[in-house]
């Protein structure tokens, strides 16, 4: 009776085209109900299962002018000719920004980022979480950044062995096997001038010979045996504002994003705990794999052993009940007139709550309509450009001085024949406050456990502008 | 230079050909030459050569087999890294005649000591597999030993190697069910990832739907409308209990939302998504709207899972509906995803605020995001009907908009709309006929045909009209104008044929001979069906009815509809088509699969579901190192309510049991001295601790009693003394009214201060309740002198539900985060019923809201006292006199909603009885029956 069974959901799923799940449960209830039985479905699984999935199969890293410079293969090799498909689809987008991430091709799928001006693109062949793929990606160019400083065509190209090593080392049969810093650093030692001359005279090697500890230790993210003559934690808060202020200088939207980057050089194994003096203004948190959870959600304080150097303690969002103060404010006129082809504009820009700190690195970046030509403007502080082919205007001013607010006015020219744009540009602004973090969050301090030496402890304060846009 | 005998040669030789190949150069002719390096002493040029082998090592079979006999003795190596790279470089070697040999290597490394080494196993488990299928069954118990491994370091990579060998084998899982869940937070990232995935598939075939009694996952409209409106029924109606390891996977999960990868957030959002009851889905929304501050491609994938989510949930983003304005920098793909958002968000109470942001986008540079714009606007006109006026006369004012672009967009979707009521628009029909002068777009033209030629009763005089102008312009238009023309001629000619006959017959010539053989055919077809002949048969009496006929307005959709199908985050569902390796996500089973397989023999006690045990010592684990967290735990009160609720939250590693078997499970391969003197101390406080507690229950308390109406009251404990440094405190439901507020639960609380200081100034801060939940607190204790005790009373509204009450009690000095979570019996008060009444309610509370159990009576508990006592005890009820002997009844109101609560116990001979629960609210029912189930046969 059994058998009929087997045979029954066998045929079931054959004509009917049942889902993965019915074969599943199919199975187990065979299996509890009569032990063995499982087994004579076997040969049908395998079928069924032949191509799993398998993760990351290759990449190649494309430059600007669209050619492959570097490609690495995890599994068996897959031609370049597949990078064709998103050569067609950078065609087609405007900008590099705007092609698609995912790209579906007739035997491959196609997973790409965008980073300094680079592709990083992926080809996978089966079933994966996208975002698995983007963030390894990232990830990639994240350690490049880390061990050369920029991640940048030139820069592999030099440094083809090592990304090589790197790549090899990162993903195993594609899927990550040491994407750690610390652990890289470990096993790739990064270049140096200093090592390069050594090596280069004792025919050194810059891979490591020892198996990386942190490999091993049960915190992956930080060595053993760390060493310093000068032990210091700095921490630097930076908080960004995004807003959207609309024409009338109404905020649209607003809010704050913040992170706390720290450089840590301490030796030993120290145990760190930073707490705020009001963390309740943090609404939603995420953290270095370092920092205990439970710590946080039962005391609201972040406690953790750090890895060595700089790292990304923790990413917050600041809760959206707390108005969000804007630090500047835009007077802006930009009209087109209906004849003549040209226009005006007048920009300018004030303080509104800086909470008594002065506005640095201000500067208003504006992506003019297709049809303006060139502009013939003056500031009264600071310099502007305008790109024209990218129709980019920026205006660098500086330090805002409240006594003498800046203006940047005169008029734009045009494109003769064509209808005057329908829309304002907008204007990004980028600005800097240091000394300040707008929230108003602080840290109160800083203990150091099970390590006994004197820290050099520093909290510093940044406020900028994220992604601060006023409409027209 | 690579017959060199000098490594700095042969090491800048290979360096040369590792970067010809990162180029894509060959470099497959020097094979012989490198392969014979691979003996090298040299680390360096070591790493390069295998680097090289698994390159070429599939080309060229023959040759790569030299180098077998290398990796075998590297696998016996006494240094782990050698051991796992010479692994590691075999299994990649792709040549089928070593399989055996790879074999042989994976099962000996699965049992490696070094969890390095087992990693690398696992890893190559899949290569393995993919080589040769063949060996599935023998790869599959290596799975199912490194599934048993209890290293953070194997568990992902082994998940992985399951999911890509035999994701069929659930049965593989169970016994390891509660270990990986347990482990997850400490796994590395991508590992956590790929765990998540696994469990989430796991849980749909092993446990029931937590929603199943809101209809389930079928049930979308219930979904769709209304969703403020079932929140507030959510809390009322569950009589379905959650299974503990189900919660234990919901539990340990949540903590990954604050991961900085966002493939774990993803990965941990979908899980809540697919797996959690509806009320708790909700907490994955701001950890999704964060991810949208991360990289563009990232916003992508995420943005589209959430298109996907507020369709089905749409009041879990509500609040973060600024998030998804859109900005002037955005790439254009991440624009239409915003606001595909945007508009699945829109309902009555928002849609002016995003009119009014819609209107700001329609001037935007970018026109595909125009387009895309007015198309949602479109949307939202049909799906609220109080604005659908509003919207149609802003598009209408777009057709006036200078670009065609814009306009032509606008005509298209102003047709959509039109058809919903045409009656009311003819002016809007009118303007539109006036348009075909200027409008080129062949979408929009037609649009425009199609309305006119519809709808011509409403404007008799201009239809003629425009059918003049295209029968002059026919033969320039494109192929959809044509057959537009086509059918505004057909159906004037059946409404208006005085006026028409003659330029329908000039069009239907015109078509005769078109190029197209689409408009030949529809033209051919048309003559003979509207122009009355002899040959023309029956048909063309009701050729008015076929074209005229009544046609159903368009339902404009989202294309993220019906996504969900697909598991969230995968790359299927971003396509929304099936990748391959898909592997479709179960659906609820109807009843749950056996909950015992999960039970793990060994070690129950540590592995149990009931607890979170570390896993890791000190340095760490994250769970351990954390101060002991107040909570009220399952083993103290196993009768605590609902099953899901009542497993205890999360570590106490302040208390003794707990501790004491970190120590015993604790790895012994980790010797810090730290950890030494960490556990000595530990040791020693847990002695005292274990002391003052003896001493505390020798005596009991006698002030505490004289309160307490009746020694059954249960005291639970808010804080430990060790804990609350000195300051410890419980708390009991006295079951007296609550005189400030009738809706709340006096809840009397008993503070005793055990510390050599005085504490001042006890009071409650920061009160985190569920909505609608209610707290009156007592009055501020300004002086507690050591050694003495006191008691306060305060008032929780519970909201008839087993939430907890979580709040901070503060000294003068510190603050302790403590919660209250009442039994459901204790969410009720007596009320006194005659048997008539009880009756007649019982009779109104049949169906749905009965609940009934079969049970066996505890040995000492048969006679109707005892069973009187102990209900009563659990519950706070009161007992309904009775003719029969029997049967015992109890009847209650719940506090804050006071429905009824009616409880029967019928005896049955030798100790079977049955119980039976009326009560409107099906989720304090089920509750009910829980408890008093085990009040009565424990």
């Amino acid at each position: 009776m059994l058998y009929i069974k087997t045979v029954g959901a066998i045929f079931f799923r054959f004509t009917y085209g049942l889902t993965l799940y019915d074969g599943i449960y199919f199975c187990l209830r065979v299996h509890r109900s009569a032990g063995g039985s499982s087994v004579a479905l076997l040969p049908f699984w395998r079928q069924c299962w032949q191509s799993a999935a398998e993760m990351i199969h290759s990449l190649f890293l494309i430059n600007p002018t669209g050619d492959v410079f570097l490609e690495k293969h995890w599994k068996s090799v897959i031609s370049r000719s597949v990078c064709d498909y998103f050569f067609e689809a950078r065609e087609k987008a405007v900008t590099p920004e705007n092609v698609a991430p995912v790209l579906q091709t007739p035997h491959h799928y196609l997973i790409s980022i965008y980073r300094g001006k680079l592709f990083f693109l992926s080809v996978v062949q089966t079933e994966v979480s996208p975002l698995f793929v983007i963030e390894f990606l990232h990830r990639v160019a994240d350690t490049f950044q880390d061990y050369f400083g920029e991640c940048s065509e030139t820069i592999i190209n030099d440094n083809m062995v090592v990304v090589y090593e790197l790549l090899e080392e990162m993903l195993d049969n594609g899927f990550p096997l040491a994407t750690e810093s610390s652990v890289l650093k470990e096993l790739i030692k990064p270049p140096n001038i200093l090592r390069s001359v050594v090596n280069t005279l004792t025919g050194g090697s810059n891979v490591g010979s020892s198996l990386p500890t942190s490999h091993l230790s049960t915190i992956p993210w930080r060595r053993n045996g760390v060493k310093y003559t000068h032990n210091e934690a700095y921490f630097d808060v930076i908080e960004e504002i995004d807003a959207i202020v609309d024409k009338s200088g109404m905020t649209v939207f607003a809010e704050i994003q913040g992170v706390v980057e720290a450089c840590v050089r301490l030796s030993g194994m120290p145990d760190l705990t930073l707490s705020f003096v009001n963390p309740r203004l943090l609404d939603d948190v995420s953290f270095h794999p370092c920092v205990r959870f439970k710590r946080w959600e039962s005391e609201r304080v972040l406690s953790f052993i750090p890895p060595d150097g700089n790292f990304t303690l923790m990413t917050y969002h600041v809760s959206s009940q707390n108005l969000v103060s804007i630090p500047v404010y835009v007077k802006q006129n930009i009209s087109f007139f209906d004849s003549g082809s040209s226009g005006r504009m007048d920009i300018t820009v004030g303080p509104k709550q800086t909470m008594g700190k002065t506005v640095e690195g201000l500067s208003v970046t504006i992506h003019m309509p297709k049809s303006v030509l060139t502009v013939d403007l003056t500031a009264t502080q600071g310099n502007y450009t305008y790109d024209l082919t990218a129709k980019v205007l920026v205006w660098d001013i500086g330090k805002l001085n409240p006594q003498k607010l800046p203006t940047l006015q005169g008029s734009l020219s045009i494109q003769a024949g064509v209808p005057k744009p329908v829309e304002n540009p907008s204007l990004n602004i980028d600005l800097k406050i240091e000394q300040l973090a707008i929230s108003g969050i602080k840290v109160s301090r800083l203990d150091l456990f099970g390590e006994k030496y004197k820290t050099f402890k520093g909290v510093k304060y940044v406020t900028k502008a994220g992604n601060f846009q006023v409409r027209t | 230079m690579l017959d060199s005998n000098k490594d700095a040669l042969k090491l800048e030789a290979m360096k040369r050909i590792v970067a010809m190949i990162a180029r894509g150069k060959n470099a497959s002719d020097l094979f012989p030459a490198v392969v014979k390096n691979v003996a090298c002493k040299n680390i360096e040029v070591k790493k390069l050569v295998y680097v090289y082998l698994v390159r070429y090592a599939e080309e060229q079979q023959d040759l790569a087999l030299l180098s077998i006999s290398t990796f075998q003795r590297g696998l016996k190596d006494p240094n782990q890294l050698i051991r796992a790279s010479a692994l590691r470089v075999l299994s990649s070697i792709r040549v089928t005649i070593i399989v055996p040999i790879m074999m042989l290597a994976i099962k000996e490394a699965a049992s490696d000591m070094s969890p390095y080494v087992r990693k690398t196993a696992a890893h190559a488990i899949p290569k393995l597999y993919s080589l040769d299928p063949e060996q599935k069954d023998q790869l599959i118990e290596v799975i199912e030993k490194l599934l048993a491994d209890k290293t953070t370091l194997v568990a992902g990579s082994v998940v992985m190697a399951f999911e890509e060998v035999c994701p069929e084998r659930i049965d593989l899982i169970h016994k390891n069910y509660r270990k990986l869940c347990n482990l997850l937070i400490d796994v590395e990232e991508w590992g956590q990832v790929v765990i998540i995935n696994m469990l989430t598939r796991y849980a749909r075939t092993q446990f029931l739907n937590p929603n199943i009694n809101e209809g389930g996952g079928g049930d979308k409209t219930f979904y769709c409308s209304d969703e403020d409106e079932d929140e507030d029924e959510e809390k009322e109606k569950k009589p379905y209990v959650m299974d503990p390891d189900h919660r234990l996977l919901l539990r340990n999960t949540k903590p990954l939302l604050q991961s900085r990868n966002a493939a774990v957030v993803m990965a941990v959002a979908q899980l809540y998504f697919h797996l959690a009851p509806k009320a708790e889905v909700g907490v994955i929304a701001k950890a999704l709207v964060r991810l949208l501050r991360s990289h563009s491609e990232v916003q992508f994938v995420v943005l589209q899972n959430v298109a996907t989510m507020t369709i089905k949930r749409r009041g879990m983003f509500e609040p973060y509906l600024k998030s998804f304005y859109i900005r002037s920098t955005d790439p254009t793909q991440i624009k239409i995803l915003k606001l595909e958002v945007l508009t699945n968000l829109a309902n009555e109470t928002n849609i002016s605020t995003i009119l009014r942001e819609f209107q700001t986008y329609i001037k935007s540079m970018d026109k595909d995001f125009v387009a895309a714009t007015i198309q949602a606007i479109g949307r939202c006109a049909t799906n609220i009907g109080e604005v659908r006026d509003t919207c149609l006369n802003g598009l209408v004012q777009l057709l006036s908009n200078r670009d065609e672009l814009v306009v032509a967009e606008s005509v298209v979707v102003i047709k959509k709309l039109l058809q919903m009521q045409p009656e009311k628009h003819s002016d809007i029909i009118k303007h539109m006929a006036k348009l075909t002068d200027n409008i080129q777009v062949p979408m929009a033209r037609a649009s425009i045909l199609w309305l006119i030629g519809e709808y011509c009763e409403h404007v008799p005089k201009i239809a003629p009209d425009v059918l003049r102008k295209m029968a002059k312009s026919f033969t320039n238009e494109e192929d959809i104008v044509k057959l537009q023309i086509i059918n505004l001629a057909a159906k004037l000619y059946l409404t208006n044929s005085k006026q028409t006959k003659l330029l329908t017959q000039y069009v239907l010539n015109l078509a005769k001979y078109d190029q197209n053989y689409d408009i030949r055919d529809r033209a051919r077809f048309i003559r003979q069906l509207i122009v009355p002949t002899e040959k023309s048969g029956a048909l063309s009496k009701y050729a008015k009815k076929l074209f005229l006929a009544l046609k159903p307005a368009p339902v404009l959709e989202s294309p993220f509809k019906d996504r969900d199908h697909f598991q969230l985050g995968s790359l299927s569902h971003l396509l929304n088509a099936k990748a391959g390796g898909y592997q479709e996500l179960p659906d609820w089973p109807e009843s749950a699969p056996d909950p015992s397989v999960r039970n793990v023999e060994v070690k129950e006690s540590v592995c149990g579901p009931a607890r979170v045990c570390p896993v890791n010592t000190f340095p760490t684990n994250r769970h351990s190192s954390a101060p002991p967290l107040i909570l009220i735990s399952a083993s103290s009160e196993p009768d605590t309510g609902s099953g899901s609720e009542s497993v205890s939250v999360s570590v106490e590693s302040g208390s003794p049991s707990d501790s004491e078997e970190s120590e015993e499970s604790s790895e012994s391969d980790e010797d810090e001295e730290e950890e030494e003197k960490e556990k000595k101390k530990k040791k020693k406080e847990i002695k005292q601790m274990q002391a003052s507690e003896s001493r505390a229950r020798s005596k009991p308390d006698v002030s505490f009693q004289t309160i307490a109406p009746s020694s059954a009251l249960k005291n639970y404990e808010l804080l430990h003394r060790i804990t609350g440094e000195g300051l410890s405190v419980e708390y009991c439901f006295s079951r007296q009214a609550f005189s400030p507020d009738a809706n709340m639960v006096a809840v009397q609380m008993h503070f005793t201060n055990n510390a050599t200081s005085d504490t001042k100034n006890l009071h409650i801060e920061d009160v985190k309740l569920q909505s609608g939940m209610r707290v009156k607190e007592f009055a501020e204790i300004e002086l507690l002198p050591a050694g003495e005790a006191t008691t306060a009373v305060m008032g929780v509204d519970f909201c008839d539900s087993t939430q907890a009450a979580n709040f901070q009690l503060c000294t003068h000095t510190r603050k302790f985060f403590v919660s209250i979570q009442p039994p459901v019996g204790e969410l009720m008060r007596p009320v006194f019923l005659t048997e008539n009444e009880f009756k007649k309610e019982q009779s109104q509370l049949m169906g749905m809201n009965e609940i009934s159990e079969n049970l066996t009576l505890d040995a000492k508990c048969r006679n109707e006292h005892a069973i009187v006592q102990r209900v009563t005890t659990a519950a706070n009820l009161s007992r309904v006199p009775c003719g029969s002997d029997k049967e015992c009844r109890f009847a209650g109101k719940t506090v804050t909603s006071g429905s009824l609560v009616l409880a029967t116990v019928a005896t049955k001979d030798e100790g079977a009885a049955q119980l039976t629960v009326n009560c409107e609210k099906m989720v304090i029912g089920t509750m009910l029956v829980k408890d008093l189930l085990l009040a009565l046969t424990q």
